[in-house]
């Protein structure tokens, strides 16, 4: 029997999430192997997208009440297949891996580490890496209850590739959920749709903050379009509602590690850094020389960004018709 | 409408960057910083504050809204200073924080929650020094109760709440039946984020994020009730299942130079960082 249960996550339509390549790939950092559980309205097909990654079982609860992602109506039955002699449940700290492990945690007793940068196995003892204090510290814990939980930071564990082979899926049945399933109404998500790269998963992140007021989109698209990067943004401009609260990068938003993050006019709060720092190379453009954020830019232009974030387009574009 | 709100002290947010880490690495050295509530609790305490007032007569509450920490003697000046930003009155677990973890948290939660009955159980979405991010929703397994995690703005309904929650890719809105624990995230703090059936249409808070307590209410809060309970009375047979091992410092990144024009940054982002 497998060690690990990697918790797939889907899209609203019911496809594989690319998280799930993500925890697929923690769970085989835990070692000792690992098995899959699907939950959705068309889990069975979802299912046959995950049976090339090497898991020992592929497990699908297909029922039409769990369409739509609430965690009261998931968390009996991941908690039903976890007693199956699984000792570790794994995630990425996606908002939905966040919210169902910590409640399947709840149902099983056991403890949980969440936002993991990585685990070790040290004679099936393991220990999980965490980033604390906005990324100012790690942590290495372990915990000791039978069943443990994780979930993994998914800037800081590469997707996990295809390796051929075929696992068997086999069905498991939904378990009916306690009162609080009843008492809870889903109502619908709101999406923002995009043609761009997710945040998450985009090699080249540009971001915006509470300078470029209301022009938000007039000044970042030109420059995303041309890199095919994501946009992403400060709290401050979330806050004000220049662009949608799921764009913050930084603690309390997404963390991006890209291999080029571009900050436009953001100071550099250490909330913002702590969700960026790891991106391979930074650039800052901001009027003030002395802002924060030029204290880790690897190249910082000061500049009023209203003239040199189309200024810097231009060039782009420039540069990649002549590379051709 | 009766709200119990979880407050944890952490150590001074913006200057987490200054937190050391000896050799040793066995402990996270936070000397030197001051203890402050956890800022998605005082969001938390201001959301429960909306909910139980119509924001235009802020004095008067239309419920209870009861605060409590799990901590050492010297989190009561945080209970106090909650209490003198409108609360009722206020609880504190008497537990030494290194004996604490999440799972311990909630269940400790769960047992005053049988007591004190409340409607809603209103915390942060995560403590911003360990990061968690558990607590509520264990809570919420272990009274079988729906939950309303990151929730962005709420609705008070005369059957529940209407809460939006910020999600990736947008944000999902669910309905819950009290009672119900609710996490919130930075946005529920906007002037217009938070309805109760008291608030009147077109009420917007005239503040950023959280209400400051005036003198008199600091005086005032000394009077209100704070009552203590034993973590060990409360959860006998139960200890901490997490252990931490180890710390280190991350590694540092220095700053690198300032280009004088947009010409020069993508010079260097096609040449030398080999990034376009
Ligand atoms: C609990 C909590 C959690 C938080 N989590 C996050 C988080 O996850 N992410 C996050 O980003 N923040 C977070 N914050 C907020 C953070 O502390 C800062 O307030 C925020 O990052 C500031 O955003 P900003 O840089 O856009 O705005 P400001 O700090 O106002 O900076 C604006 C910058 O723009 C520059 N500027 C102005 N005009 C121009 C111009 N014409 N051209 C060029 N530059 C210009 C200024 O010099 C300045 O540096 C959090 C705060 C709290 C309390
Ligand atoms: N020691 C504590 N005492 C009271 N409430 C706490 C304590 N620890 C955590 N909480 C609550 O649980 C929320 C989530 O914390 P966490 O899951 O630890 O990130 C916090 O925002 C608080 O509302």
């Amino acid at each position: 029997m497998a060690n690990v249960l990697v918790v797939a996550e889907l899209t609203e339509t019911g496809a594989v999430r690319k998280t799930t390549h993500n925890a697929i790939a923690f769970a085989q950092q835990a070692g000792g192997g690992f098995s899959i559980l699907v939950l959705g309205d068309k889990a069975s097909a979802a299912a046959q997208e995950l049976t090339g990654f090497g898991a020992e079982k592929v497990f699908a609860c297909e029922d039409a009440s769990l369409g739509a992602y609430v965690a009261e109506h998931f968390a009996p039955t991941v908690a039903e297949v976890a007693k199956q002699g699984f000792r570790l449940v794994v995630a990425t700290a996606s908002s939905f891996g966040k919210d169902l492990l910590p409640r399947v945690a709840g149902r099983l007793d056991g403890a949980y580490a969440g936002d993991c940068a990585s685990v070790t196995s040290n004679g099936g003892a393991l220990t999980f890496k965490r980033p604390m204090f906005a990324g100012n510290a790690f942590g290495y814990c372990q915990m000791s209850t039978p069943i443990q939980l994780a979930t993994c930071r998914q800037s800081e564990v590469d997707p996990a590739e295809p390796t051929g082979g075929s696992s068997p899926v086999e069905s498991v049945a939904k378990v009916a959920p306690g009162a609080a399933a009843s008492r809870i109404q889903h109502l619908g998500v709101a999406t923002v749709k995009s043609e761009r790269p997710e945040l998450g998963e985009a090699s080249v992140v540009v971001s915006g903050g509470r300078a470029i007021k209301e022009k938000f989109f007039d000044i970042m698209n030109p420059l995303a379009d041309v890199l095919g990067a994501a946009i992403g943004a400060s709290r401050a401009a979330c806050d004000a509602g220049y662009a949608p609260g799921d764009y913050q990068v930084g603690q309390t938003g997404k963390i991006v590690a890209p291999s080029l993050y571009i900050a436009i006019g953001i100071s550099g709060a250490i909330q913002h850094i702590a969700g960026m720092k790891g991106s391979k190379t930074i650039v800052a453009i901001n009027k003030d020389a002395e802002a924060p954020i030029f204290q880790l830019a690897d190249y910082g232009l000061v500049a009023d960004l209203f003239q040199a974030v189309p200024e810097l387009a231009q060039e782009l574009a420039k540069h990649k018709a002549a590379k051709g | 409408m009766k709200i119990l709100v979880a407050l944890k002290r952490v150590a001074d947010p913006a200057n987490h960057n200054k937190v050391k880490i000896p050799a040793s690495g066995d402990r996270i050295d936070t000397a030197g910083l001051e203890w402050q509530i956890n800022p998605f609790d005082l969001y938390a305490l201001e959301t429960a504050l909306r909910l139980t007032e119509n924001g235009k007569n802020p004095k008067k509450r239309e419920g209870e809204v009861v605060v409590l920490t799990i901590g050492p003697k010297e989190t009561e000046t945080n209970l106090r200073s909650a209490l003198a930003t409108g609360a009722d009155r206020a609880i504190r677990i008497e537990a030494v924080d290194e004996e604490l973890d999440g799972r311990l948290v909630a269940h400790a939660l769960a047992k005053i929650v049988e007591e004190e009955k409340p409607d809603v159980v209103m915390m942060g979405k995560q403590v911003v020094d360990s990061e968690t991010n558990m607590v509520g929703q264990v809570l919420a397994e272990l009274l079988d109760w729906p939950m309303a995690t990151f929730a962005a703005t709420i609705q008070e309904q005369p059957d529940g709440l209407l809460v939006e929650r910020e999600v990736d890719g947008g944000v999902a809105k669910v309905k819950v039946t009290l009672p119900a624990v609710v996490t919130v995230d930075l946005r529920i703090v906007s002037p217009t984020s938070v309805r109760s059936k008291h608030t009147e249409a077109g009420f917007k808070y005239p503040y950023e994020e959280v209400r400051f307590a005036p003198l008199p209410a600091i005086m005032q809060a000394k009077k209100k009730p704070l009552a203590i309970k034993n973590l060990s009375e409360l959860t006998p047979d139960l200890k901490s299942t997490t252990r931490y091992v180890k710390y280190e410092a991350p590694p540092g990144r220095k700053a690198g130079i300032k280009v004088k024009d947009v010409q020069e940054l993508v010079q260097k982002l096609a040449t030398e960082a080999k990034v376009i």
